[in-house]
This record gives C-alpha cells, structure tokens and sequence, in this order.
C-alpha cells in the first residue's frame, strides 16, 4: 500500500481532533497548553504534507516560520501560566472564572 | 430716506399711518424695557404715544381724499413663497381713517383717565405697557390691507386682552376670566383662519393673476367680483370669517366671556368694551363685506339672526343683573348683536351703480356712537366705583346725584344716548338700524324694537337705583366725585355722545362703501327730525319703545330697596339673572367632553404607549437577556467548546 496525501491528511485531521477535545475536556491549564501545541503541530503536518505531494516548498517555509513562533509563543504562555499559578495558587481553568459577573 | 418725504397722491405723508400705527407700540416696548420702575414717567410716556397717535389720525383723517388709497408699498415681504406673497402694507380709506380716529381718540381718553383710576396700584408701568400694546394691535387690524395680517394683529388683541383682562392675575378669578376669554376667541379665530385658507383656496382656484399676493383686499374683491362670485362654497368661506367676529365681538354661542372679562380694571373694559377688541369682529365684517355680500351666499342670514339672538338674550340677561360693569358688559353684547345683526342685514349689491346701496354702513355708524357712549358709561362706572371703594353693586349706591355731579351728569347723558333719546347720537344710528330692520323683515324689525324696550328698562333700572334716591350703604353715603384726571375724559366723550349723531357720518361711511350713493342734503334745521321724514315707522317705534321701557322701569324701581322684578316673575327672573345657564351649560359640556377625552387619553396611555410599546420593548429585552446569560458560563471550556461548535457549523455550510 503506498501512502498517499489522505493518510497525512487523516492523521493531520485526528491529530487536530485530539488536541481540540484535549483543550474541552481536561481541567489542568497545562495539559490544555500541550493540547493547544498538538492542534498547531496538526496544521503544521498537513502544510508539510501538502507541500510534499504538490512539489511546493512554500508550504514547509511556513512551517518553519510557524515552528519559530510556536517556540516564542510557548516561551510567553508558560511564563504567563507560572505567573497565574503564583498568583492564585492554581492551574485549574474552574477556577479561573473572574472574568464572570 | 426717500420714505420720510414721500406723500401719497392725496398730499398725505407716507410715514403718518405707519407712525399711528407704531408710536404705541414703542412706548409699550420702551415701558417693558427702560422705565418699569418709574411709574409717573410710564404713564406720561404711555399717554403721549397714544395722543400723538391721535393727532396723527386726525391729519389722516382730514387727508383722507375720495378714494380709498393703500399707502405706497414698501418691499417688505411678510411671506414670500414662489409667486404668493404677502406684503406689509397700510390701507387708508374712509372706513379705516374713521375707525383709526374713533381708537385713538377713545383710547387717548382712557389713557388720561387711567392715569387717575390707577393711582396706587402696585404695577402702574405693566398696566400702561399692556394698555399701549393692546392699542397697536388693535391699530393693526384697522390699519391691515391683508387678511394675513390682519389675522396677526387680530391674534396680537387676544394676547394683550388676556393680559389686560388677568392685570390682577392674584385674584383667581381675574385669572380665570383672561384664561376664558383667550380660550372662547382662540375657538372663534379657529374658524377665522379656516376661512381665509378657504378664500385663499377658491381664489386661487380661479387662478389668473390672483395668487399673487391673494390676501389682499383690494384684490381679493376685485377676484370675487371679475369672477362669477365664489361658487358653492360661498356660505361656507362667509361663515368661516364670520366665526372669527362670533369670538372678538361676543357673539351667541361664545358671548360667555365678555361679562366675566369685567374682572379687567374698570378703564380695560372700557377700551375693550367700547372702541376696540369686540368692535375689531364688527369693523372685520364691514372691511370684508365683499365676501359676505356675494350672490348665492346664505352667509348673511345666519350672521343677521345669531346678531339678532345674541341682542335680545343679553338685554334680557342685563335685566336681572346687580354688578354695574356686568350690566354695562350685557348691553354692550346686546349692542353688538345690533350691529352684527345690521352687517346681516345688508342687502344684495344688484348692480355697481346701485345709488341707494350703502353697504354695512348703519352697522359701522351704530358701531362708532356705541364706542363714544359705552366709553363714557364705562369710565362713569369707574369713577362710581373709585368713590364706592371698589363696590359694584347697584344696590349699595344710590344717592349718588348731589356728591358726585360730573360723574352724574356724563352719566346720565350717556344712558339716555344709549337707550336712544333723541336727539343725542344712540337714537340716530339706532335709528338707522331699526330703519334697515323695517325694511326686510318684520320678525328681525320685532327684536330691534324689543331690545330697544329693554336697553330702555334695564339702563332706566340702572341709573335709577345706582344714581338716584337715598344711599343705600355707609359707603354710599361717604361718595365723593373723582378727580378732574377722571372727570374731563367723562365731560368729552359726553359731548362726543351728545353731538355724534350730527355729524354726518353715516353719510361719510354710505361714500366709503358706495361712492355713488345719493346723498340727501338738508338743512341743518332739519338734521335732528331726519329719522322721522326718512322712515317715520322706525322712528316712531323706537321711540314708543324707549319710553316704555324706561317708564316701566321707572315706576318699578323709583323707590325700590330691593329688586321687585323675581317677585313678580319669578322663574322667568331667575333665568335671567343665571345668564339662562349658559355657563352652566359650557362647563358641563366641557366637563364631559373632557373627563371622556381624558378617559380614552389614559386608557391609551396606560394600554397602548406603557402597556405594549414600553413595557413591551422592555419584556422583549429582558427575555432575550436572560435566554442568552445563560450562554455565558464563564468557563474558558465551554467557550473553546462553542467556538469549535460554531467554526464546525460555519466549514459545514461553507464546504457543503
């Protein structure tokens, strides 16, 4: 069986799927993180994908691209999260509900 | 500057009209605004105006040629839209040259009398101001050569009357008076305005060049007579007009307010009373004739008949009345329905060449002796008045004859001209009156004799017991005569009632409506008997009629200390002293209209605009809030979850 663009894409698909239910269901504000990094690391496999059967090398330039500010982005949220969990001395998204009346 | 110079083709300074006209008004307004707080200096300023007024209308009364002529146009446009405008502009005839001089002169008297009468009074500056404004505005309806200002300057009376009438807003029902009387003329200038719209309309209609400054008399005559008349809505356009003299003259249905309007200071009515406000509705009918006396048109009937009605309820409500301004204030109804029931009476122009057509003219010359004696009978009222310490019933007086001689005398003069004892003016144009009346119809012929009877036994009444016989009251007895400021406008206007009916001008104001109407040159010997060559029916029923009234009221009041008259007629008297229960009538009437309206506004306001529209944009609202709070958990997942739902919704219909 050889291996063709749908594969990828599929694998793409349920990565992305994974991450989103991860970001819904689980309650610890660092797991929601590392899901949130599956889900873009989803797009990135499909972009390299789609790069790779379309002989386009534009889709993995931006891949890279993506691969840089996911780490500075990454870089921002966990200094952020470490911030929260000082400040409240949690990292429960129950109990970050302020924002409601 | 070319303004100052000019003259019209008569010789007469084109500035004259226009500084009668406006020399009142700016001592109202310099009054209002520099000198309130200096009464002598208000009251000087205030007389003044008004005599330099007058002097001014006796030189345009003199300049007055043959012919009417509107003073040169000035380019000043009150309203200009497209090809309809309305210029400002005076009308200077013999009609308006007369009335402009019987105002002035009157109010020139009853400013100089007021100067005495109101001595003492807290707000000597307003009053002058008020009085001074009221005689512009009236100037400016003789003066208007258009039916849109004269609607400006007729709105203008109603103001300063409301003024005039509540000067002593403190009491209730001084106020309640001004407020009637502004309301009763606001419903009669309804009808005005409706009318001039209409006329306006029908002459447009017609087109040619009558839309250009269509207001105008002149042209609007000259419309309606070129053209075949004013169609089928004729009646209707006269009785339009008409309803805005129904308001300023008192005329039955909306004569209730003139007796309660007697709260004014006792000079007030007399203006108001006498020369101006209520005659402003007849002098309206005689400059408009030209709309009421057009074939097909039924207008003058019904005018003649409500005039008719309006004289004989009052002189039998005057009957019964105990207040000396009131009675004065029905016989100037009574008074009215006999001048508004002689425009009535004018018969149909046949032809242009018509010499014996005079037009309203009886109704213009009862209205200007009327003016002189009403006046003078008012200002005696108030100098009765003054001396009683503000007393106004009849039956505390009497007695009055020794201590108060001028007073007495003037009068007297002005009672027996108003029953119509020949020879002094009230007989003469009363006379006139009677003569027309004789001459078309013998039911209207019937009430001029009966008003005549009774104008003779209620002013008989009045003099008698107010005047005569022993003091019935402490005050009474402790009366003494006025001061001269007080009594000289008395002793003039006597005079002025005395000799009216000698000066010609029935004849004047016959020339005015009708330039080629033959005039009957007599000698001046024969002057007084003329009434008896001309129409000896009249005449001679006048006169029966005056002496039985007067002596029936002689015989029941010469020694009275009551009112013998309920005695004697019991119910019928009651009526009469209840103003037959028209105000009665009115309040209830208006009571139920208004409670229903007033009804139907809540049920509406609480149904329709709280009920469905407020509340309801409110309930809406707040449904809508309280659905969609529920969506806002604020848990960060249920958004994510949302968002993703709702990104998947729209890939779906997107993709699909």
């Amino acid at each position: 069986m050889t291996v063709t663009l749908d594969h990828y894409l599929f694998v793409s698909a349920a990565l992305f799927c994974l991450g989103l239910l991860g970001v819904i269901v689980r309650r610890n504000l660092l797991v929601i993180y590392m899901s949130l990094e599956l889900m873009l690391n989803a797009a990135n496999l499909a972009l390299v994908a789609f790069s790779r059967f379309n002989n386009n090398l534009d889709g993995q330039l931006m891949v890279f691209f993506i691969i840089t500010v996911a780490a500075a982005e990454v870089s921002v949220g966990l200094a952020l999260i470490v911030a929260l969990y000082r400040k409240r001395q949690t990292a429960h998204v129950e109990d970050l509900a302020s924002l409601k009346l | 500057m070319e303004f100052l110079t000019e003259t019209t083709a008569s010789g007469m300074p084109v500035v004259l009209p226009w500084l009668i006209l406006l020399l009142p008004l700016a001592a109202a307004v310099v009054i209002a605004l520099f000198a309130s707080r200096w009464e002598k200096l208000s009251a000087t300023l205030s007389i003044a105006a008004v005599t330099l007024s007058f002097a001014g209308s006796v030189f345009m009364f003199l300049f007055t040629g043959e012919h009417a002529s509107d003073v040169p146009e000035r380019k000043l446009y009150w309203l200009d839209v497209g090809s309809f405008k309305v210029s400002l502009q005076l009308l200077v005839d013999r009609l308006s040259a007369l009335m402009t001089l019987v105002v002035t002169g009157v109010a020139a008297l009853i400013h100089i009398y007021s100067r005495g009468y109101m001595s003492g009074d807290r707000s000597v500056s307003r009053y002058f101001a008020s009085l001074s404004f009221f005689t512009f505005s009236m100037l400016g309806i003789v003066l208007a050569n258009n039916f849109a200002a004269m609607f400006i300057f007729w709105e203008l009376v109603g103001v300063s009357s409301y003024l005039l009438i509540g000067f002593w807003f403190e009491k209730a029902s001084a106020a309640d008076a001004a407020k009637k009387a502004f309301l009763c003329n606001r419903l009669g200038d309804v009808g005005f305005i409706l009318g001039i719209l209409l006329l306006w309309g029908l002459v447009a209609r017609k087109g040619g060049s009558g839309h250009l400054d269509a207001l105008n008399f002149a042209s609007l005559a000259q419309a309606i007579r070129t053209g075949d008349g004013l169609g089928e809505l004729a009646t209707l356009a006269g009785l339009l007009i008409f309803c805005g003299c129904v308001g300023k003259s008192a005329q039955f249905p909306l004569h209730v307010w003139l007796p309660d309007a007697m709260e004014g200071p006792t000079p007030v009515s007399a203006l108001i009373h006498a020369a101006t406000m209520v005659a402003a509705g007849v002098y309206m009918l005689c400059r408009v004739i030209f709309v009421l006396n057009v074939p097909g048109s039924d207008a003058l009937t019904i005018i003649a008949w409500i005039g008719g009605i309006t004289a004989l309820l009052a002189a039998l409500m005057a009957v019964q009345q105990d207040d000396i301004k009131r009675i004065l204030a029905y016989s100037t109804l009574s008074q009215l329905g006999y001048m508004v029931m002689a425009v009535g009476l004018t018969p149909l122009q046949i032809t242009d060449a018509d010499p014996n057509w005079v037009g309203p003219a009886p109704a213009m010359y009862h209205l200007v002796t009327h003016a002189f004696f009403k006046a003078l009978l008012f200002l005696g009222a108030g100098s009765v008045i003054v001396a009683l310490h503000h007393d106004q019933n009849i039956w505390k007086m009497g007695g009055l004859g020794q201590k108060m001689p001028w007073t007495f005398g003037t009068f007297l003069l002005g009672t027996l001209a108003l029953c119509g004892v020949p020879p002094l003016s009230g007989f003469y144009s009363k006379d006139s009156i009677l003569a027309l009346a004789a001459g078309n119809n013998p039911g209207f012929f019937a009430i001029t004799v009966l008003v005549a009877a009774l104008t003779a036994f209620y002013m008989t009444r009045l003099f008698v017991v107010a005047f005569l016989g022993a003091s019935k009251s402490g005050a009474a007895d402790h009366a003494h005569e006025s001061p001269s400021v007080m009594t000289w406008p008395l002793r003039i206007l006597a005079s002025l009632s005395v000799v009216a009916g000698f000066l010609g001008i029935e004849g004047y104001l016959a020339q005015h409506f009708n330039p080629l109407v033959a005039t009957h040159v007599e000698p001046w010997w024969e002057t007084p008997f003329a009434p008896f060559n001309h129409a000896p029916l009249a005449a001679w029923f006048g006169l029966f009629a005056v002496m039985i009234g007067g002596s029936a009221a002689w015989a029941l009041y010469r020694d009275a200390e009551r009112d013998p008259l309920p005695v004697k007629l019991g119910e019928l008297a009651r009526a009469m002293r209840n103003r037959f229960g028209f105000d009665e009538a009115y309040a209830e009437l208006v009571a139920k209209t208004q409670d229903a309206l007033a009804e139907f506004a809540d049920a509406f306001d609480r149904w329709i605009v709280a009920g469905l529209l407020v509340r309801g944009t409110h309930g809406t609202t707040e449904l809508f809030g309280r659905a969609l709070r529920l969506l806002q958990t604020g848990n960060l997942q249920t958004y994510a979850f949302l968002f993703a739902a709702g990104l998947v919704i729209v890939l779906f219909f997107v993709l699909h």
